[in-house]
C-alpha cells in the first residue's frame, strides 16, 4: 500500500538513481539513521555496546570491505584477518608514536597503510585467479600474522607481545581505553560505519564499481571493452583493504583494547568475515550488514536464550550454538544461495505487488 | 514460539539487575575448544568448592554464594562478552584463567573497581600492587615458575649449568612469551644457552619444533603450553626419545590429561606446581559427603583429584578466604567488590588456616600487601608416575630467584604505569 513507486515522481537524473527509490524505503532509512544516532546512544549500557553493537558495526565495515573485493570484483580473498591485523598494528604504532594527533586520523591512516599492503598482496591477482588466488591470499594471512609475532618493533618491544590501546579522546571525550563511556565508543564506530557504507555504496554504483563488476563477470571481455584489469583489480584490493584496515583498527582500539595477533586476527577471522559476505549476499552493501548481524548477533542471542533464559549448562549451550548456527547457515544457503540480501530483495518485490500479486 | 524465545532472551539481558542477597563469584570458564582439557577440571573444582561452602557452612559469613558460569572458549571476544554480562550481577572477583583475557580485563576491572585474581597466570608485573591495585596474582607467577624450573635444573646438575643448553617450547602468545625475559636474565647469571621454540595456537602441529630439539639436543626442555598443545608436545618428546626427566612443564602443562595419551612413554615427565596434588585431604571427605554424594558436583564429575581440579579448588579457597577477611575488616557480611579488594590485600594464608580448612600443606604460606600482590613465589616440582597413574611431588617448595625477578617486575610495572598515566601509590 505504502510500498510502491506510484505517485513518487522523479524529475531529475539524480533522483532517479538514488539508493532508495521508494519513498517508504527512504523514510525508513532516515528513521534508522535517526534512531542509531539520536536514540540508541541514550539507552545503551556497557553490555549492549561491547557484546552487540561494537562487534556488529566493526564486522560490518570488514564485511563491506571484503564484499567489494569478493562480491563486486570477484577476487576471492582469505587474507582478511591479516589485513585487519595490519590496520590494528598500524593504528597502534601511530597512536603511540604521535599521541598528540587525533585518533580519528590514526584510524583513517591505518586504513591507508592497509590499502598499500593490500595492493602489494593483490599483485598476484593479475596472474592467478579463483582458488589459486585464494591460496595466495592465504599466504598473506599467515605471513602477516607471523610478521607481527616475530618483529618486536610492531608491538613496541613489550614483553608479552600484546598491544594495548592507550586512552585517546575526541573533543575531550575518551573513545579508547577503559574509561570510555559506552555511547562514545558506539558513536565513534557508528560514524565510521555510516561513512564507510556511504563511500562503498557510491563507489560500487559509479564507474569504479562497474569496472569491478565487469572484471568479475568476465575479465577478458572487460579488457576488450577497455577496462584496465591492473587498475581495476588493484583498486579493488586497495579500497577493500582500506575498509578492512579501518575495521581492524577499530576492532583493536575501541572494541577489545588489547589484542594478540595470533588469537585475534588468525585464519578464523578471515573465514568468519568471508562467511558473513557469503551469507549476507555477495555484491550487496545491505548484505554485508545482514551477514555481520547474522554471525555476530545470533550467537549472543542464542547464548542468552539458552544459558540465561533456559538455564542450561554453558558447555551444552556452546555446543548447541555451533550446531544451530551451522544448521541455519545451510538452511539459508539452500533456501537462497544469493544470501540474505536476495531474500530481502525478493521480499521487497513481493511488497510492491501486495496485496494484488497478479 | 520464536517471539517467546526472543522475549526471554531480551528479558534475560535487560533484567541483569544486581542480585544483592548473595555473594557472586563469576566463573569465566571454557568447557569447549582446544583448551577445554584444562578448562573443564578448573571450572569443576571452582564450582564444587563454592557448592561445598553453601551446603556445609551455608555460604560465607551466612551469605549464600552464587557462581554464574560463562563460556569463553579461551576467546578474548567471548571473554569481553562474559565480563560485561556478569559484572552487573555484583561480581566480587574475576578469575579468567586466560592470560589473553587477563590483559584485556586489567584496564576494565581497574575502571570498574572489581578485583581480579590470576593465580599462576596473567600479567606477572601485576605483583606490584602500587601500580595494579585491583589485580592480584598470588601465590606464584610465571617468572617464579621459570626461576624455580632453572633452580631445579641447577640442583640436578650439581649447581653448575654453564655451557648447558635449555630449550623453551612455548605457546606463541602473551602467555608463552611471559617467561622469556626471566629465562634470558637467568641465562646471563648462570651461563646457560637459551633456545626459543614457539608453537602457534592451538599447538597441534609441532613436528618442526621437536625436529629441532632432536637435532640440537638441548640438555633440558622447559615447556609453556596449554590445552591440546601439552599432549602433542609430550607425545612428540616421547617419539624422539627425549629423556622425560629433563623435560619440565609449567604448572599449566602438568595435568593428567596431558601425560595420559603418551602412556608409559610419559613416565618421569616433570611439571611445576604451586599447590599440592592428589585427593588425600580431609577436604575431599567433606566434598564427598556434601557435594559428590548429593549429586551436586559440577560438570561430569570425573575430574576429582586431578591436578587442575585441585587448582580450581585452591583458587576458590583463596578467594573464599579473602572474602572472609573482607567481612572481618568491614564488619559486614554483605561485601562489595571494593571491600573484597581490601580483603584480598589483607589476605594471610597460614598453615593453621589450611589445616582448619582440611587442606594441610596444600599450598605455600604467604601474606599479601599492597607492595606485594603476588605472594612469595614458592613452587615445587611434580613428577608423573605412569605405572601408578599419578603425580608425585619430588621436591620441597622452593623460592624463586627474587633478586632477578624483583627488578624485572619493578621495571615492567613502571613501564605500564607510565604508559597508562598511573601514579603508583600505596596507602
Amino acid at each position: 500500500m505504502f510500498y510502491r513507486e506510484a505517485g513518487d515522481f522523479k524529475t531529475s537524473y539524480a533522483e532517479d538513481n538514488q539508493t532508495f527509490p521508494i519513498r517508504f524505503d527512504r523514510y525508513r532509512y532516515y528513521a534508522v539513521l535517526v534512531a542509531a544516532f539520536a536514540v540508541v546512544p541514550f539507552v545503551i549500557n556497557d553490555y549492549w555496546v561491547n557484546a552487540v553493537f561494537l562487534p556488529f558495526l566493526i564486522y560490518s565495515i570488514a564485511a563491506i570491505g571484503l564484499n567489494i573485493l569478493v562480491g563486486y570484483c570477484g577476487q576471492v580473498s582469505l587474507g582478511t584477518g591479516g589485513f585487519m591485523a595490519v590496520g590494528a598494528y598500524a593504528c597502534y604504532k601511530l597512536m603511540t608514536a604521535f599521541p598528540e594527533v587525533n585518533i580519528l586520523f590514526h584510524v583513517v591512516l591505518a586504513g591507508g597503510v592497509t590499502a598499500i599492503v593490500g595492493v602489494l598482496f593483490g599483485l598476484p591477482s593479475l596472474r592467478i585467479k579463483g582458488f589459486y588466488l585464494a591460496v595466495a591470499t592465504l599466504a598473506a594471512q599467515f605471513f602477516l600474522v607471523w610478521l607481527f609475532n616475530r618483529v618486536p618493533w610492531f608491538y613496541n618491544y613489550s614483553a608479552s607481545g600484546q598491544i594495548s590501546a592507550p586512552e585517546r579522546t575526541i573533543f575531550g571525550v575518551p573513545v579508547t581505553g577503559a574509561e570510555t563511556a559506552p555511547w562514545a565508543a558506539y558513536l565513534f564506530c557508528l560514524v565510521f560505519t555510516v561513512v564507510c557504507a556511504l563511500i562503498a555504496r557510491n563507489l560500487t554504483r559509479g564507474m569504479a564499481g562497474r569496472k569491478w563488476m565487469a572484471i568479475r563477470d568476465m575479465d577478458i571481455a572487460a579488457e576488450i571493452i577497455g577496462v584496465n584489469p591492473l587498475r581495476a583489480k588493484l583498486s579493488a584490493f586497495a579500497v577493500s583493504s582500506f575498509f578492512v584496515g579501518i575495521a581492524g583498527a577499530l576492532f583493536f582500539a575501541v572494541y577489545l583494547g588489547a589484542v594478540e595477533v595470533g588469537e585475534a586476527f588468525g585464519i578464523n577471522k578471515s573465514f568468519l568475515v568471508l562467511f558473513m559476505v557469503i551469507i549476507g549476499g555477495l555484491g550487496s552493501i545491505f548484505g554485508s550488514f545482514a551477514g555481520a548481524a547474522f554471525l555476530v548477533l545470533l550467537p549472543v542471542l542464542l547464548k542468552n536464550t539458552l544459558v540465561s533464559g533456559l538455564g542450561w549448562p554453558t558447555d551444552l549451550a556452546a555446543h548447541l550454538e555451533f550446531m544451530i548456527v551451522g544448521g541455519l547457515i545451510i538452511v539459508f544457503l539452500i533456501a537462497e544461495p544469493h544470501g540474505l540480501a536476495q531474500l530481502w530483495r525478493v521480499a521487497k518485490e513481493k511488497l510492491r505487488l501486495w496485496p494484488f500479486p497478479h | 514460539m520464536k517471539m517467546k524465545l526472543i522475549a526471554t532472551a531480551l528479558a534475560a539481558v535487560v533484567t541483569a539487575a544486581p542480585a544483592m542477597a548473595e555473594l557472586v563469584f563469576p566463573s569465566l570458564s571454557y568447557r569447549t575448544g582446544p583448551y577445554a582439557a584444562g578448562g573443564i577440571p578448573f571450572a569443576d573444582g571452582y564450582a564444587d568448592y563454592f557448592t561445598l561452602l553453601n551446603e556445609r557452612d551455608g555460604g560465607i559469613g551466612g551469605e549464600k554464594l552464587e557462581v554464574p558460569e560463562c563460556e569463553t572458549a579461551y576467546n578474548t571476544e567471548k571473554g569481553v562478552e562474559c565480563y560485561e554480562s556478569t559484572k552487573d550481577l555484583g561480581s566480587l572477583v574475576y578469575q579468567p584463567l586466560s592470560t589473553g583475557i587477563t590483559y584485556q580485563l586489567i584496564p576494565k576491572v581497574t575502571a570498574d573497581g572489581i578485583p581480579m585474581l590470576t593465580s599462576g597466570l596473567g600479567r606477572t608485573s601485576a605483583k606490584n600492587g602500587a601500580v595494579f591495585p585491583w589485580v592480584f596474582n598470588f601465590p606464584a607467577n610465571y617468572w617464579d615458575g621459570a626461576s624455580v624450573a632453572v633452580k631445579h635444573i641447577l640442583d640436578q646438575e650439581g649447581g653448575d649449568i654453564s655451557g648447558k643448553t635449555i630449550a623453551l617450547v612455548y605457546h606463541n602468545s602473551a602467555y608463552g612469551k611471559e617467561p622469556i625475559r626471566t629465562l634470558e636474565e637467568l641465562a646471563k647469571k648462570h651461563g646457560y644457552d637459551l633456545t626459543l621454540l614457539p608453537v602457534d595456537h592451538p599447538g597441534q602441529e609441532q613436528k618442526s619444533q621437536w625436529l629441532q630439539v632432536r637435532r640440537e639436543k638441548p640438555d633440558y626442555v622447559i615447556m609453556w603450553g596449554w590445552g591440546v598443545m601439552n599432549q602433542v608436545a609430550i607425545q612428540e618428546a616421547v617419539n624422539i626419545r627425549f629423556p622425560m626427566d629433563k623435560f619440565i612443564g609449567i604448572w599449566w602443562s602438568g595435568s593428567e590429561n596431558d601425560v595420559k595419551p603418551a602412556g608409559e612413554g610419559a613416565h618421569g615427565y616433570k611439571a611445576l606446581t604451586f599447590h599440592n596434588l592428589g585427593d588425600d585431604y580431609p577436604l575431599y571427605d567433606d566434598l564427598k559427603t556434601h557435594v559428590f554424594d548429593k549429586g551436586l558436583a559440577a560438570g561430569a564429575g570425573d575430574q576429582h583429584g586431578t591436578a587442575i581440579y585441585n587448582r580450581g579448588l585452591y583458587a576458590a579457597m583463596l578467594v573464599a578466604e579473602a572474602a572472609k577477611t573482607a567481612q572481618e575488616i568491614h564488619g559486614t557480611s554483605q561485601i562489595t567488590p571494593a571491600m573484597m579488594r581490601d580483603g584480598m590485600e589483607a589476605l594471610e594464608m597460614t598453615e593453621e588456616k589450611m589445616v582448619a580448612l582440611g587442606l594441610p600443606k596444600f599450598g605455600p604460606e604467604f601474606t599479601v600487601s599492597c607492595e606485594n600482590h603476588g605472594g612469595n613465589g614458592f613452587a615445587a616440582i611434580g613428577q608423573w608416575d605412569a605405572s601408578a597413574g599419578e603425580w608425585k611431588l619430588i621436591t620441597d617448595y622452593m623460592q624463586s630467584d627474587q633478586e632477578i625477578i624483583q627488578p624485572l617486575i619493578e621495571a615492567d610495572s613502571m613501564a605500564y604505569a607510565e604508559e597508562s598515566n598511573i601514579t603508583p601509590a600505596c596507602n
